[in-house]
């Protein structure tokens, strides 16, 4: 008896451990990307262009290229989502082949690898697409759009986010109770004008949710822009979406790996990644709490 | 709940309405978009890896092509500059033979597109990430379904959570930076990047998305079971490892699959942190070239149209491909497995 | 909300119609983008009205792009392959015009604490091809060699196999690395380690004395030894264009290769080409 009481112990005690050494090594990373970039985050850092060859100066272009970047992923992605999580939730039938099909669809593409969302978007947007547009819009033979640029970016990562909408939206809407699209239709309001009215309103929360964490994958993500858009270095900013763009996460790779001055450029390794810690963290968190608080007032 | 949804649909019927027509189908015809992605991807990272398959002898590109004019050169520097003419490469296509050898040297002579270093290095770095990976984040979650106190409990999974939102450029940044030189120092490794230092840093992607799974596993078993185990006097512990555990273990497997699957398909991590040599050896201390790696650190160079380029599509089709097989596994098998179990059919 | 919405898209669109102005475009590598960079905004200080746009991305972009016609000059550490020239031909039934814009020794790195100071190509090829894999071999300690390397995407990697190695092919124990940086920050935290990259990169590193073989004297990358070849690792930096320069082009590839763009390469960390 004894012995099977330590067993329970040890076992409540090792499962404990191991939660413990998740969070510390959260909290370490977290401290040891701040401390190695502490005396570069400053508001100049933020605001000012690259300088002497990338081996000074801030980060400004990779944030504009960012977040111009989640701006026109999120206008594909969670208009697109959301109509998803509608219809799943609110007309699918649960049994149906295309129901099915969707959601089969959702899983997946949530765990396709962002690199082969690259490789797509290089021979999709790029390679059809674009090169399409070039051969119908214009005779000049030049490549217009058949190029990497912001917008195939921006869309590569869409589709990669789209899932993350999707999923958040619709566990917003279910929580919304039944009575009250009971009662919407009661009041001789059609179903379409619950949904618009009654249903999306009370769910807004939600779609906030989805938003969010979609522009914090979309703001971390590299792989899908290796091929489809990013540059190394730009000398002004993005002006149009045939445009190329810096990137927070792609700076910080290329800072690391092929600077002019890998020593000198360490403070703004560190201070770059902790920028994008912090972005992608505080969407996060932002999300978590809109939804604990949504699940905590089901609940009551 | 069934009964409702299906009344409410009844009511629409009375009477047929043009808005509500168009908003029910612009709604499915939208929803349709994620079935229509996966179709996309399907095609399109296939259709440029086709090639492949219909391998042509390119005839060999004469000598006389291959000389730019030059400008500004006037003052001839001596006629033998050192850089050789050019190496133009028989630019075989690959054939079968070729993409299943040992050895991968896309730029040569004679090209070598073994794809079995790269998928041996994959498969080495996604186990060792696992292996880091899974225990950890499955006690973590046994601790927070089972024995944590509530308050304990909302702590921990949006902690857990979090670290979901590390890019994992960030991950990969920290590998390179700081774990590299730590297991070096501690270990004396012969080589700085390699598998093991890889492993290590993504178990960090992948220990938020083991940890969800099981932990919705294990807060889905069915309160009976464990309300049953305790009046039989069990104690809390052995409810939680003798009744809980094996009912959810289907789950737990199902997250474990879903951990492979992200980490097979990892590519910033193992480009920043692997060292990136295409060996074929199953020493863990040694570095590996993984798949997805190998895609992201060639692409941007190679000649769009190359055999080159197609053997890279190909391997994107290939971890496509994979990594579709394990979440269809993790989705059909084991989900309806469980439902089996709890439904005790 | 939908104000919001509204807004964006039309944000959104103006942004997608700004007008273009006349520019001179350069694409290409990335181990050139920076200088090309420097060039461009000295160049535009004295020439306002004209805009030189510069973008990476890489060596085998830039000459696509230049196939595709979407950009005036294409920036390359490597000469144009026979394949990419066939294109070009194909299109435009020109070979290109190649401009030899800068020059670069390619530095062997070697960590601080390694006995070995001077190699010959031979040892180095040795080394590289997988011949030689302990540093006493080439009169070191007795540890093994770490061999760091570029990828295979990057002109360095090429030129490197092609005139070092003789067209061999690397070891497969190399560890290919993204960026120089990267191998020079690989190789002063690894003892045994030695890599390569642009002596422009050099910074904080030890490397080697290089001699062709064994009579001649062992030369370290400078600007003398490689502006007069004694260096036996010395490579162009070519810019290309599709046809002979006229115009604003001409007068900007001219300015690139008179003193004052020459000085421009030095100030960066290459090397001036006469």
């Amino acid at each position: 008896m004894m012995n099977n009481k330590l067993l329970g112990k040890s076992i409540v005690i090792i499962s404990a451990l191991a939660a413990l050494i998740i969070i510390s090594a959260l909290v370490y990373i977290l401290l040891d990307i701040y401390i190695g970039g502490k005396n570069y985050l400053t508001w100049e850092f933020l605001t000012s262009n690259p300088k002497e060859g990338m081996t000074a100066g801030g980060i400004f272009p990779a944030i504009v290229g960012t977040v111009l970047l989640v701006l026109i992923m999120s206008i594909a992605c969670v208009p697109i989502g959301t109509i998803t999580a509608i219809y799943l939730s609110e007309y699918a039938s649960k049994t149906s082949i295309f129901t099915k099909m969707i959601r089969f669809a959702v899983n997946t593409l949530s765990g396709v690898p962002a690199i082969v969302f690259g490789l797509f978007g290089l021979g999709f947007f790029i390679q059809f697409i674009g090169a399409g547009m070039d051969k119908a819009m214009y005779s000049d033979g030049r490549l217009h759009w058949g190029q990497p640029n912001l917008l195939w970016a921006s869309l590569t990562m869409a589709f990669l986010t789209v899932p993350v909408v999707i999923v958040s939206v619709e566990e917003a809407l279910r929580t919304v109770p039944d009575e009250l699209r009971a009662g919407g239709l009661a009041l001789g309001a059609t179903k379409w004008q619950t949904i618009r009215k009654i249903v999306v309103p009370n769910s807004l929360s939600g779609i906030m949710t989805g938003a969010i964490l979609a522009i914090g994958r979309g703001a971390g993500e590299v792989a899908p822009i290796l091929f489809t858009g990013v540059a190394y270095f730009l000398p002004q900013l993005p002006h149009k979406l045939t445009d190329q763009f810096m990137n927070l996460g792609y700076h910080i790779y290329v800072m690391a790996t092929q600077s002019t001055d890998v020593e000198a450029t360490k403070g703004i390794q560190y201070a770059t990644a902790f920028i994008l810690l912090i972005l992608t963290f505080s969407l996060s968190f932002v999300a978590i709490i809109i939804r604990y608080r949504f699940r905590k007032k089901i609940k009551a | 709940m069934q009964n409702k949804k299906r009344e409410s649909k009844n009511s629409l019927s009375r009477k047929f309405r043009l808005s509500e027509f168009l908003a029910e189908n612009t709604i499915k015809l939208v929803s349709f978009t994620s079935f229509a992605i996966i179709i996309l991807i399907f095609v399109f990272v296939f259709r440029e890896a086709t090639p492949i398959f219909f391998h042509t002898e390119k005839k060999a590109v004469s000598q006389e092509f291959s000389k730019s004019e030059s400008y500004g050169d006037e003052s001839a520097q001596s006629s033998k500059d050192n850089y050789s003419s050019f190496s133009s490469g028989s630019e075989d296509a690959a054939s079968f033979k070729n993409l299943t050898q040992k050895e991968w040297q896309p730029v040569s002579e004679n090209p070598k597109y073994g794809l079995l270093p790269l998928f041996i290095g994959s498969l080495k770095a996604t186990i060792l990430a696992i292996l880091f990976g899974a225990p950890l984040a499955i006690l973590a979650a046994i601790f927070s379904a089972l024995f944590a106190s509530k308050r304990l409990k909302e702590i921990i999974k949006p902690a857990i959570e979090l670290l979901a939102s590390f890019p994992s450029v960030v991950i990969g940044f920290f590998a390179l930076m700081t774990i590299a030189t730590f297991f070096q120092s501690v270990f004396g490794l012969t080589y700085r990047l390699n598998a093991f230092t890889g492993g290590v840093a993504m178990a960090f992607a992948i220990i938020p998305i083991i940890y969800t799974v099981t932990e919705d596993a294990l807060t889905a078993v069915p309160k009976y079971f464990s309300e049953a185990s305790l009046a039989l006097g069990a104690t809390k512990w052995q409810t939680a490892l003798f009744v809980i555990m094996p009912a959810a273990t289907p789950g737990i497997f199902a997250a474990l699959l879903l951990g492979f699957g992200r980490a097979f398909g990892e590519t910033m991590i193992l480009l920043m942190a692997t060292g990136n040599a295409p060996l074929s050896s199953f020493n863990i201390f040694e570095p590996v070239r993984t798949m997805s790696a190998t895609i992201g650190a060639e692409m941007a160079e190679v000649v769009v149209g190359d055999t080159h380029y197609t053997v890279l599509f190909f391997i994107g089709a290939l971890l496509f491909v994979i990594t579709f097989i394990i979440n269809a596994i993790a989705e059909f098998y084991v989900r309806a497995k469980l439902m089996k179990r709890f439904r005790g059919e | 909300m939908k104000n919001i919405i509204v807004l964006l898209l039309l944000a959104v669109f103006a942004f997608g119609f700004t007008a273009d102005n006349k520019v001179i475009t350069v694409k290409g590598s990335d181990t050139m983008v920076i200088l090309a960079q420097r060039w461009a905004e000295k160049y535009m200080e004295s020439h306002p009205g004209i805009t030189i746009q510069v973008t990476g991305g890489g060596s085998g972009i830039g000459i696509a792009a230049l196939i595709n016609g979407a950009t005036d000059i294409c920036d390359a550490p490597r000469p144009m392959k026979a394949s990419e020239r066939e294109k070009l031909k194909a299109r435009y039934n020109t070979l290109g015009v190649e401009v030899k814009a800068a020059k670069d020794g390619l530095s062997v790195y070697l960590n601080e604490s390694n006995s070995v100071k001077e190699l010959t190509l031979q040892q180095i090829k040795d080394i590289y091809t997988g011949k030689f894999t302990n540093w006493k071999q080439v009169g070191g300690k007795d540890a093994k060699i770490i061999v760091y390397g570029r990828e295979n995407s990057s002109g360095t990697y090429v030129y490197f196999k092609d005139n070092v190695l003789g067209g061999e092919d690397y070891t497969s124990t190399m560890q290919s690395l993204p960026g120089t940086a990267a191998v020079v920050n690989a190789v002063v935290k690894d003892q045994n380690a030695i890599g390569y990259g642009g002596a422009a990169y050099a910074k904080g590193i030890k490397y080697a004395a290089v001699k062709k073989d064994d009579k001649s004297p062992a030369y370290t990358p400078s600007e003398e030894t490689i502006k007069n070849n004694t260096y036996p690792i010395t490579r162009y930096l070519y810019m290309y264009l599709k046809v002979r320069p006229t115009g604003e082009i001409k007068d900007y590839i001219d300015w690139i290769l008179s003193k004052e763009g020459q000085d421009i390469v030095t100030k960066v960390g290459y090397f001036p080409v006469k």
